[in-house]
C-alpha cells in the first residue's frame, strides 16, 4: 500500500462562472481504522484563496503550517495580497526543494484572481504543476472523483449549480472509497463572499 | 527549524521516508510525462515537437500540458520523464543562460546549454529523471542535442525521445531527408508526434511545435488538435435541495460592500 493512502482523503476543486468551489471529506484514519471524523483538509489562505492538502496527515499539517508561515512572510515583505498563481508556485517550490525526500501530499489550490477569474491548480508530491480548465481532484478517491467530475462538470455553472455538482461528485466518489468519507466540507468562493457548507454523508 | 531560504535540495525527510518504506509502504507515484518528443534539423533551422499528455500511473493527470520549455530566445528544450524534473531543470538552466547572456553580452550558444544540462544531470547521477531534446540556432547554425538523465549527450540531425519514441522514429526513418522545406518539416514533425499520440498510450492529446531559425522563433502551441472533445449530449445538473446540508457559514470578503461581521453561521437542515 502506498503511504499516500495511509490516512485516506478526497479533495475536489471545480471552476464555474465567476466562482470556484473546493471541497474535502472529513475522515482521518489509520488504514482501515477510523480515528477522527472531523479532520478537514482544505484550508483558508486568504478570503478568496483556499488550499486543499490530500495525502499523509502528518505532512498535511506540516505543509499547512509551512504554507501559513510563508504566506505571512510574503504579506510582510511584499505588502500586498498573495495571488493564486503566486501561491501555486510558492508551494511547488517548497515541494521541489524536497525532491529526494518528499512530503506525501499533492496540494490543490482554488481561488479567485485579482480580476475575480476562477483559478484552480494541482500538483504532484514533488511540485509538478498541472492546470485544468474544469476541475482538479486528489486523494485516495481521486479515480472515483475523475469519473464523477467528468460526468457532472459543465462550463459556466453558477455558484449554486456548481456547489451541487461538486458536492454530489464528492459525496458519491467517497461512498465508493473505503478510505475517505464521513461527511464533507465544501467552500463556494464568489467575488462577494465564501459560503462554507458542512454536508451530511454516510457514517460507514 | 531549517531556514526557509536555504538553497538547493533539502534532505530532512529522507530518513523518515526510508523508515516508512522499510515498514512496507510504497512511495507514491510522481507525475510522468509519458511522452513523445521529437526534433529535427531542416534547411533553415531546427524544429521541436511534443505531445501534451501528462500521466500519473495509468491516469491522465493533464490533458494539455506544455513540454516545450523556453531556454532563451534562440533555444528551446523538449522534456520527457519525471515532469517536475524537466520543468525545474530547464527553468534553472534558462535563468543561468540569461545571466550568462547579460554577463558576456553575447547570444548564448547551444553547446553552452547542453554542457550546463549534462553537467547538472551527471552531478545527480541519474536521480533527476529528465530526458531532454535541446534545439537551437546560434553562430554555429542549427543544432539538435539530446541529454539523458545520467548526463550523456548525442548530436544528431533528427531524434525522438520518450515512451512514444519508437512510433515517432518509424516516421522519421521513412520520411526524413536533409535540407527539407519549412512547411514539409513542420508537417513531418506533426506526423511523427501524431504517431506517438495514436500508437503510444503514454502520449496523447495535441501537438506542440516550435520552429527556431536564424532570426526568428515561432512557438506553435497546439499546432494540431486531433483529439478535440465533442460537447456533452446530456446535462447532469442536480435539482436544488438535492444536497443535505448540516451547517452553513458565510464569510463576507473585506473588499466587498458587505457587513464586516466576518463569519455568519447559519443552521439549516437541508439546502434552501
Amino acid at each position: 500500500m502506498s503511504i499516500t493512502q495511509y490516512n485516506g482523503s478526497a479533495i475536489v476543486a471545480m471552476t464555474g462562472k465567476n466562482c470556484v468551489v473546493i471541497g474535502c471529506d472529513k475522515r482521518l484514519g489509520q488504514q482501515a481504522l477510523t480515528v477522527d471524523m472531523n479532520f478537514e483538509k482544505v484550508f483558508r489562505v486568504k478570503d478568496k484563496l483556499y488550499v486543499g492538502l490530500p495525502g499523509l496527515a502528518t505532512d498535511v499539517q506540516t505543509l499547512h503550517d509551512r504554507i501559513r508561515y510563508r504566506v505571512n512572510m510574503y504579506d510582510l515583505e511584499e505588502e500586498r495580497a498573495i495571488q493564486p498563481d503566486n501561491l501555486a508556485h510558492m508551494i511547488s517550490n517548497m515541494l521541489y526543494q524536497k525532491r529526494f525526500g518528499p512530503y506525501f501530499c499533492e496540494p490543490i489550490i482554488a481561488g479567485l484572481t485579482e480580476k475575480d477569474e476562477p483559478y484552480i491548480m494541482g500538483m504532484d508530491l514533488i511540485g509538478c504543476l498541472s492546470s485544468a480548465p474544469d476541475f482538479i481532484v486528489g486523494g485516495t478517491a481521486s479515480d472515483n472523483l475523475y469519473g464523477m467530475c467528468e460526468a457532472l462538470w459543465e462550463p459556466d455553472l453558477g455558484p449554486d449549480d456548481l456547489f451541487r455538482s461538486a458536492s454530489q461528485a464528492l459525496l458519491n466518489a467517497v461512498d465508493r472509497d473505503a478510505m475517505s468519507g464521513w461527511g464533507a466540507v465544501v467552500h463556494v468562493i464568489t467575488p462577494e463572499k465564501t459560503e462554507t457548507y458542512h454536508l451530511q454523508g454516510r457514517q460507514d | 527549524m531549517v531556514p526557509a531560504n536555504r538553497r538547493g535540495f533539502h534532505f530532512d525527510n529522507c530518513k523518515r521516508n526510508e523508515l516508512l518504506e522499510s515498514k512496507g509502504s510504497i512511495t507514491a507515484k510522481f507525475t510522468k510525462t509519458g511522452t513523445t518528443i521529437v526534433g529535427l534539423i531542416y534547411k533553415d533551422g531546427v524544429i521541436l515537437g511534443a505531445d501534451t499528455r501528462a500521466t500519473e500511473g495509468p491516469i491522465v493527470a493533464d490533458k494539455n500540458c506544455e513540454k516545450l520549455h523556453r531556454l532563451t530566445e534562440n533555444m528551446y528544450c523538449a522534456g520527457a520523464g519525471t515532469a517536475a524534473d524537466t520543468e525545474y531543470t530547464t527553468n534553472m538552466i534558462a535563468s543561468k543562460l540569461e545571466l550568462h547572456r547579460l554577463n558576456t553580452n553575447r547570444q548564448p550558444r547551444v553547446v553552452t546549454a547542453a554542457s550546463m544540462l549534462s553537467q547538472h544531470l551527471f552531478q545527480y547521477q541519474g536521480h533527476i529523471g529528465a530526458n531532454l531534446i535541446l534545439g537551437g540556432y546560434d553562430i554555429n547554425g542549427p543544432q539538435l542535442i539530446s541529454v539523458m538523465p545520467h548526463g550523456s549527450t548525442d548530436k544528431l540531425p533528427y531524434m525522438t525521445l520518450g515512451s512514444g519514441m519508437l512510433a515517432a522514429m518509424a516516421v522519421f526513418e521513412t520520411k526524413w531527408k536533409p535540407n527539407m522545406e519549412r512547411d514539409d518539416a513542420i508537417a513531418l514533425v506533426t506526423e511523427a508526434v501524431s504517431a506517438g499520440i495514436f500508437n503510444d498510450l503514454g502520449s496523447g492529446s495535441n501537438v506542440d511545435v516550435v520552429v527556431i531559425t536564424k532570426d526568428r522563433t515561432d512557438y506553435l502551441r497546439n499546432h494540431s488538435k486531433p483529439n478535440q472533445r465533442v460537447p456533452k449530449q446530456t446535462s447532469y445538473k442536480y435539482p436544488p435541495g438535492s444536497v443535505s446540508v448540516i451547517r452553513k457559514e458565510v464569510r463576507y470578503h473585506s473588499n466587498a460592500n458587505q457587513s464586516p461581521a466576518a463569519v455568519v453561521p447559519e443552521v439549516v437542515m437541508s439546502e434552501s
